[in-house]
């Protein structure tokens, strides 16, 4: 958060440590002028979030997952694409989460499988927000008819159903170069960016009218300055916020796609193709090859969701209620 | 209000054709209707895959065949060759989209009574029990991707049909859209229908649910805290009466254009949803032209799907301005 807004809401909490110090130095008298202390709007986001329990312990469990996909491997002693001679053994000490019928093991595939979810849903959460942050507020800051053709290009890419070309694209791509998720990442990312830019636009077509970009421009500031120097910062909350969004609706989107089979293919499995080949498990009795993939998919969206609550009390100005 | 709608129509038929342009760019090149021929063991001679060629119009330069393509559409009704023979795809078209569209319907409506009642419920009693409650349960299925939800019931069913009649006919149907056999009379195949729509609906309306209460949920409260609410139980007018006809009302304003905004949107989870209850909709007649490499009806697929995008944005924006008298239409 930029220093500018310290100066637009100096907000002053009075810290129960400091208060009591002072109660008692001034013989029972409160003196609540001496009892304040300024903090910068970060420290205030960010004790507000420590506030917002679910969502703390949320970014505690996606953390954990994160360790696990990423870190998992390297300590583990069997490869994802290692066949045993244990065909379907239910879960146990050498197999955490069982086996399925070729004796993969299941609980290094969902850690690859988890690692290759988290990576396309953190790349393309982090492209397309880029992206549509930079489109969105160069659209909303020079409004008139660049904005008029910037925000036509963004609605026409959002009436294509993105699930639908991602399909299509991916299916050819994936035929000639085969488990190239990285294409994956790029056609989502492409179809994602318009929902940032919009939200972005909004904010930054009434961020333009503050007195602080007047100033920035009476200085003497260039538009680029301008905008990424002094309008981004501010709308920071939200891009951080369609940020944690984006990275939900990918997962989800990610896994139904390599679900179908037209997303991350073998060799190379992702969450989503390992609930397809748990398909059927339920009923054939081993049901575990369904659940701890699906469980695994439920855990990453629910803690996002989850942080992305909290961040958004965190950051909203207007936000005096107290959490439970 | 006339004047706002047809130039709002108006307005749509450009970027309809965009649309069409932006899509056909996209699929004529990745798509390649003649893959399946050329990759065929023994090979097939050239000049039969030339004939093919031209009979699906391949032949011309790509700005050439959207111009083709388009203007059979718009002048003739014609969308196109399919590469399988007696495939006709706008009768195709409509026939998976009646089934699909029973699907969503279904599913919009339960979803809409379950997230009124709830929103409502929920925003009158605010950090109740129940309030924390239908908030973890609506994050959960928030969280819960439709593919996983759709399994879990199906194999519920499954398995809570093998356990009541082991061997008997199955009590709630699992797969397809209807029996294979459905009985004659009018009753007895409504009620086959219905039967085989149970599930499905159930998987699409819940995923839609989740976000639908907690919209409701907050625009019941924003009005709830509203001073003509006050005003409206400081005159003396009964609780029950301020809730449903002053309240709710304008609480409906916000959910019925996210509701015409989503609908759209539904048919991507209606995809999935068909797929795995074996439906012959829009998501078989998709992933089949995909398998095939079919370009014509996949393209009419895209256009009927953007084409609905654009219909309810501009159903969503005229529902604001006729349920919300503030709204001025410029």
């Amino acid at each position: 958060m930029p220093e500018k807004n310290n100066d637009d809401a100096p907000v002053l909490l009075p810290t129960l440590g400091a208060s009591l110090d002072q109660f008692v130095r001034s013989g029972g008298m409160p003196q609540r002028e001496f009892t304040v202390k300024a903090r910068t709007q970060r420290e205030i986001v960010f004790r507000r979030f420590l506030k917002h329990r679910a969502a703390v312990t949320s970014l505690i469990v996606f953390l954990l997952v994160v360790l696990f996909a990423f870190v998992g491997p390297l300590l583990w002693n069997q490869s994802f694409n290692f066949m045993s001679n244990d065909i379907e053994v239910p879960p146990s000490g050498t197999h955490p989460f069982g086996t399925d019928s070729n004796g993969y093991d299941l609980f290094a595939d969902v850690m690859h499988g988890t690692a290759r979810t988290l990576e396309i849903a953190l790349s393309v959460s982090i492209a397309s927000t880029v992206i549509g942050t930079v489109y969105g507020a160069v659209s909303g800051y020079f409004r008139g008819w660049v904005d008029t053709v910037m925000m036509r290009i963004a609605d026409l890419i959002l009436t294509i159903p993105a699930i639908v070309v991602a399909i299509i694209v991916s299916d050819k791509l994936s035929a000639s170069i085969s488990s190239a998720w990285y294409f994956l990442a790029f056609i989502l990312s492409a179809l994602f960016w318009p929902v940032c830019a919009r939200i972005v636009r909004a904010q930054v077509l009434s961020l333009r009218e503050k007195e602080f970009v007047e100033a920035a421009r009476a200085l003497g500031a260039k538009d680029t300055r301008i905008i990424f120097r002094h309008i981004v910062p501010n709308c920071l909350g939200s891009i951080i916020v369609v940020l944690t969004l984006t990275v939900a609706n990918t997962v989800l989107v990610e896994t139904a796609l390599s679900f179908l089979g037209f997303g991350v293919r073998p060799p190379d499995t992702s969450l989503g193709t390992l609930v397809s080949n748990g398909q059927t498990a339920i009923q054939d009795g081993f049901p575990w090859l369904f659940y701890f993939p699906a469980l695994f998919i439920i855990l990453i969206v629910l803690t996002i969701n989850f942080i992305g609550d909290g961040l958004r009390d965190a950051f909203d100005p207007q936000q005096t209620r107290v959490r439970a | 209000m006339i004047a706002f709608t047809v130039r709002r129509l108006l307005a749509s038929i450009p970027v309809l054709f965009v649309s069409t342009l932006l899509v056909f760019l996209i699929v004529a090149s990745s798509v390649d209707p003649l893959a399946p021929l050329r990759a065929r063991n023994p090979p097939i001679p050239q000049t039969t895959i030339r004939a093919e060629a031209v009979r699906l119009g391949l032949n011309h330069s790509l700005p050439q065949r959207y111009w083709d393509w388009l203007t059979g559409l718009v002048l003739h009704g014609n969308w196109g060759t399919s590469v399988s023979s007696g495939y006709d795809i706008g009768q195709r078209l409509i026939s998976s989209f009646f089934v699909t569209f029973r699907l969503v319907i279904l599913a919009i409506l339960l979803s809409l009574i379950l997230a009124i009642a709830v929103g409502v419920l929920t925003a009158v009693r605010q950090y109740s029990r129940l309030d924390y409650a239908a908030t973890a349960i609506g994050f959960l299925f928030l969280s819960l991707p439709t593919f996983v939800f759709a399994i879990l019931l199906k194999s519920w069913a499954i398995e809570f049909n093998q356990t009541v009649r082991p061997n008997g006919p199955p009590i709630i149907a699992t797969l397809f859209e209807a029996s294979p056999n459905p009985p004659t009379s009018f009753l007895g195949k409504i009620g086959d229908s219905a039967g085989h729509l149970l599930l499905p609906t159930i998987v699409l309306a819940l995923v839609s649910y989740a976000s639908w209460s907690r919209f409701q949920r907050a625009s019941m409260l924003e009005v709830l805290n509203s001073d003509y609410i006050r005003l409206a139980r400081a005159k003396g007018l009964s609780r029950s009466r301020v809730l449903l006809r002053h309240a709710l009302r304008n609480a409906l304003i916000p959910l019925s254009t996210q509701v015409a905004l989503d609908t759209a949107g539904l048919l991507g989870g209606a995809v999935i949803t068909e797929t795995i209850f074996e439906w012959h909709g829009m998501g078989y007649m998709f992933i089949q032209a995909i398998d095939n490499y079919d370009l014509y009806p996949l393209l009419a697929w895209l256009v009927l799907a953007s084409t609905l995008v654009i219909v309810f944005n501009l159903i969503a924006d005229l529902l604001y301005a006729v349920l919300d008298p503030r709204i001025r239409l410029a």
